[in-house]
């Protein structure tokens, strides 16, 4: 715990008072060779605010990545700001910034011991030998890489080459991380162990993360803040919890949750739900995104979370067709033939009775109606 | 417009917050422009200005008489015949290389790369000495005395042999970057081997075939020992330059000669780059280990042996009658043992050999530190004009050294630049006229280091000139170290170019061996090669060591 105190008390040193990120109308466009311009960020503002986990969530293209390396100085920004703590560094370059990034590849310097690699920093700082030993020390020992100091990257294995990574750029004290997917090299068992360390470190030392990925898992285990990005803009920001059951949008509900979305018509508008028609039966959804102006007749997607849909052998208030079953070990996903679709419904599998059936025979369906969502069509 | 132009404005504002950069970056654009761009505009506004007033009338001249029209229609064709007989001989030697179970590869692969390492023109004293007039085959073996050498076949069988390695480091690189699972694939599914060789693995090296025939056709064309030697009353243009150049002292006639050579060999090179850029085939993975397909039968592999031997032993004749004729009174004449002539060796060529040696050497780290800042300002940095850079500091590889020689002379016979007769002159030709493999090794070798690396240092603190050092030079050592030896060993054994800028106080070894050779001292001449060989393979090895040594100090002794 000392040593855990000795880098914070050492961080108030820094010259940048720990701060809010201001990101102001970031546009950034580049040539893509053909001489064609292609907008990856688009007039996008966000504040991150100190000690926050946040990340940028979205599928690749979407322009997290651009973002983080306009971030960190990478990337020239076209126009708009980015400001931390009240001063604009968007002209800064990138050594002058502080804000040490985890590669997807690591990028450790494959020539240099463990730790000179995580000693780099340091030295860039023209800090003296006695002091950089200290540190480096302190680092590893933070991620538990004590011992392999006079390595070199390449005998390392993935998960160790990771935390070498994560060890660079705590060494500097920052009071920003930055992470470009640095889990997707690892297997999935190292990569859930690996995210938990990550967001222990940067609890317990009170750092500000700035994560980008597209595995939505990843996102939402591991943030206080969630941005989903799509096409260069921010569609939703908010809590996991918040992103993950109140989509405010078709393409959240979709790349969160992994929504099954069914055409249907709206019979009636209450004052907080709406009543629609599925099957020529009547179901009553809350209307979460608080559509007023939705009429009557009106056609909607409904939208319906895998783990919402109930599938059994029992009389339900729906029917539909088995089409395919997975099993998953503690679940298992059934897909269903439903009103000319194929949706998927995740359940638990001791409650499942389903394994005689054969594909294309009858089941009956159910929804749990706290979980479906209506939006309107575009 | 208006839009570039604040790119432009944008990215120099972005460089000059690091003044270093920015410096180093001017100072290469103008040396580029001095050495490179400077000359060959020298050349060009000779030839059209020859009396100081622009008239296109020496080109009208040369096109108007038979022996400058004959030296066209020569080069072109000396060009073409040589070109497609060595590509055919490397392909050959390529494929049984890479794609092959033949005996005896390991001592082929060493061998192939003999007349890199020669002189230009060594090879034409050993054909001198086997089929000259007193040649040991001509004269000796069939008493005829009424054979001649001199002539277009003795001209291509000497570059044939002298250029196939060229053509072959090319196509044994373009063999084995097909991955071996294509063909392997292709007999899965029923080809035989024969079938298999010419619907797969021939069409996808076709363009690697036609790169390689173009770089010999340029180098075909641009040599001079050669034909100079052999040439006889077969008249080229490199030569036919020189002589208007400096025998007739007509020189706006000598630089337009010069021209006509750069027009086919800049196109030819540009053409040669085109094909190479959209050679997409290959597949680098980057993966070490991988199966060479079993292409070719016991017989095959019998057959492409007996090749490559031939070829092989073809060419260690012409050292084995290099290294007798040096022990022979008069070679043809008197064929007694001797000694005396590496006495005349040591008067004369060891002074001549220090002088080449040391010019080398001091245009050898300098040609591939400026490679590697090039290479590394054109990957890795964004600034206007970059294109344009990239083109100059390549384009040096296709300009004839004809045309350098004759440019260099124009360029600084006096102020503000007074470099001829120095030693300065020779060590700047040496170094530009090497720099385009140095860049072209370094940019490659970039290209292989991910760019999170290089952005991972920045990130971490360190200025664009720390980054270099530390994290890029290391990790770029062995393209440091090829661009070091190619110059060492191209500055040693070329020709065409220092011809016109050595002086009294700095001769070099190769114009040395010219004269030795047109003197018919062929005995003289083939010590003075040897000489040469030997200094080059001394050479080799110690900048591999000084490179080996400076890793280790960067590295650390590692693994």
């Amino acid at each position: 715990m000392k040593m855990i105190n000795n880098m914070i008390n050492a961080q108030s040193m820094d010259k940048w008072e720990s701060a809010d990120l201001v990101l102001k109308n970031i546009i950034k466009q580049f040539d893509d060779g053909s001489g064609q311009t292609v907008t990856a960020v688009n007039d996008l503002s966000l504040t991150i605010k100190k000690g926050e986990f946040v990340t940028l969530l979205g599928p690749s293209g979407c322009g997290k990545t651009t973002t983080l390396r306009m971030i960190a100085g990478f990337e020239p920004v076209n126009s708009g700001e980015i400001h931390l703590g009240g001063r604009q560094i968007d002209e800064v370059p990138a050594f002058e910034r502080n804000m040490p990034m985890v590669f997807q590849s690591y990028a450790l310097f494959p020539h240099l011991s463990i730790f000179e690699n995580v000693a780099y920093g340091l030295r860039a700082r023209k800090v003296e030998n006695k002091v950089v030993k200290n540190e480096v020390d302190i680092a590893l020992q933070l991620v538990n890489l004590v011992g392999l100091e006079g390595r070199y990257p390449g005998e390392l294995s993935g998960g160790q080459q990771q935390r070498v990574a994560l060890a660079r750029a705590l060494v500097l004290k920052p009071k920003i991380i930055l992470f470009d997917e640095p889990l997707s090299n690892l297997d999935a068992k190292l990569r859930i162990q690996t995210r938990l360390e990550i967001k222990r470190v940067q609890k317990m030392l009170g750092i500000t993360a700035i994560y980008v990925t597209h595995d939505q898992e990843e996102a939402l285990s591991m943030s206080d803040q969630v941005v989903v990005m799509n096409k260069g803009k921010i569609v939703q920001v908010g809590p996991p919890e918040e992103i993950y059951n109140r989509p405010n949008s078709v393409f959240v509900a979709d790349f969160i949750g992994n929504a099954n979305f069914i055409d249907v018509d709206v019979l009636e508008v209450k004052d907080k739900t709406i009543v629609v028609n599925l099957q020529n039966q009547t179901l009553e959804i809350n209307n979460s995104n608080s559509y007023h102006d939705i009429k009557v007749g009106e056609q909607v997607y409904l939208s319906i979370k895998p783990e919402a849909v109930n599938v059994t052998q029992n009389e339900a208030k729906f029917s539909g067709n088995l089409y395919s079953t997975s099993f998953l070990g503690a679940n298992t996903e059934y897909e269903i033939e439903f009103e000319n679709i194929v949706i998927s419904s995740v359940q638990k599998n001791s409650e499942s009775d389903l394994k005689t059936l054969t594909y294309g025979s009858e089941v009956s369906v159910d929804f749990n109606v706290d979980y479906l969502q209506i939006f309107r069509k575009e | 417009m208006s839009h570039a132009l604040t790119r432009a404005k944008s990215q120099i504002v972005q460089m000059a917050k690091e003044p270093v950069v920015l410096v180093t970056l001017i100072t290469i654009v103008a040396l580029l422009g001095i050495f490179i761009l400077y000359p060959l505009f020298k050349v060009i506004q000779l030839s059209l200005m020859p009396d100081g007033v622009f008239s296109f009338s020496v080109y009208e001249y040369i096109f108007a008489h038979p022996r400058f029209r004959g030296a066209i229609t020569n080069s072109i064709m000396l060009g073409a015949i040589v070109a497609t007989l060595a590509t055919a001989v490397a392909y050959l030697f390529a494929y049984s290389i890479s794609r092959t179970k033949m005996a005896g590869k390991k001592a082929f692969k060493i061998l192939v790369y003999l007349p890199i390492i020669a002189p230009p023109f060594m090879f034409g004293i050993a054909i001198i000495l086997l089929f000259g007039n007193n040649g040991l085959i001509t004269a000796g073996l069939f008493n005829s005395y009424n054979y001649s050498v001199y002539g277009l076949h003795g001209l291509i069988i000497t570059q044939t042999v002298g250029l196939f390695p060229l053509a072959y480091l090319m196509l044994v690189g373009i063999l084995q970057g097909i991955d071996p699972d294509l063909e392997t694939c292709a007999m899965n599914l029923g080809a035989s081997r024969l079938r298999t060789f010419f619907t797969v693995t021939f069409p996808l090296s076709a363009p690697g075939i036609l790169a390689a025939w173009l770089l010999i056709f340029v180098a075909s064309m641009t040599d001079f020992g050669t034909p100079i030697l052999l040439g006889g009353n077969f008249d080229v243009l490199s030569v036919q330059a020189y002589l208007e150049f400096t025998g007739m002292g007509n020189l706006p006639r000598g630089a337009a000669l010069a021209v006509i050579l750069i027009i086919p060999t800049i196109g030819t090179f540009l053409l040669q780059r085109h094909i190479l850029s959209k050679r997409t085939y290959t597949t680098i993975t980057g993966k070490a280990t991988r199966h060479t397909a079993d292409t070719a039968t016991p017989l095959a592999n019998g057959i492409f042996f007996s090749i490559c031997l031939a070829i092989c032993l073809f060419m260690l004749m012409f050292y084995v009658v290099i290294i007798v004729c040096m022990f022979i009174k008069i070679w043809g004449v008197n064929w007694s043992f001797t000694l005396e002539h590496f006495v005349y060796a040591w008067d004369v060529s060891l002074g001549v050999l220090w002088n080449t040696t040391l010019l080398a050497a001091v245009a050898t780290p300098i040609t591939a530190c400026i490679s590697v800042l090039i290479a590394y300002f054109i990957v890795r940095k964004t600034f206007p004009g970059k294109k344009y850079v990239a083109i100059l500091s390549m384009m040096m590889f296709a300009v004839p050294g004809t045309a350098v020689g004759i440019g260099y002379i124009l360029a600084f016979n006096e102020g503000p630049i007074l470099l001829t007769g120095t030693a300065y002159i020779i060590i700047a030709c040496f170094i530009f006229r090497t720099m385009p493999i140095g860049v072209e090794a370094s940019i490659a070798s970039l290209k292989q280091i991910s760019n999170d690396i290089e952005e991972s240092s920045a990130n971490l603190g360190a200025t664009t000139a720390m980054t270099f050092k530390r994290i890029t030079l290391p990790l770029i050592t062995p393209a440091f170290f090829a661009s070091a030896t190619f110059t060492f060993i191209r500055s040693m054994t070329s020709l065409s170019a220092v011809i016109f800028l050595i002086s009294a106080n700095w001769n070099l070894l190769t114009p040395l061996l010219l004269s030795q050779t047109e003197n018919l001292m062929l005995a003289q001449a083939s010590i003075t090669s040897l000489i040469l060989c030997t200094t080059l393979i001394i050479g080799i090895y110690i900048i591999k060591k000084i490179t080996k040594l400076g890793q280790e100090r960067i590295f650390g002794k590692t693994n």
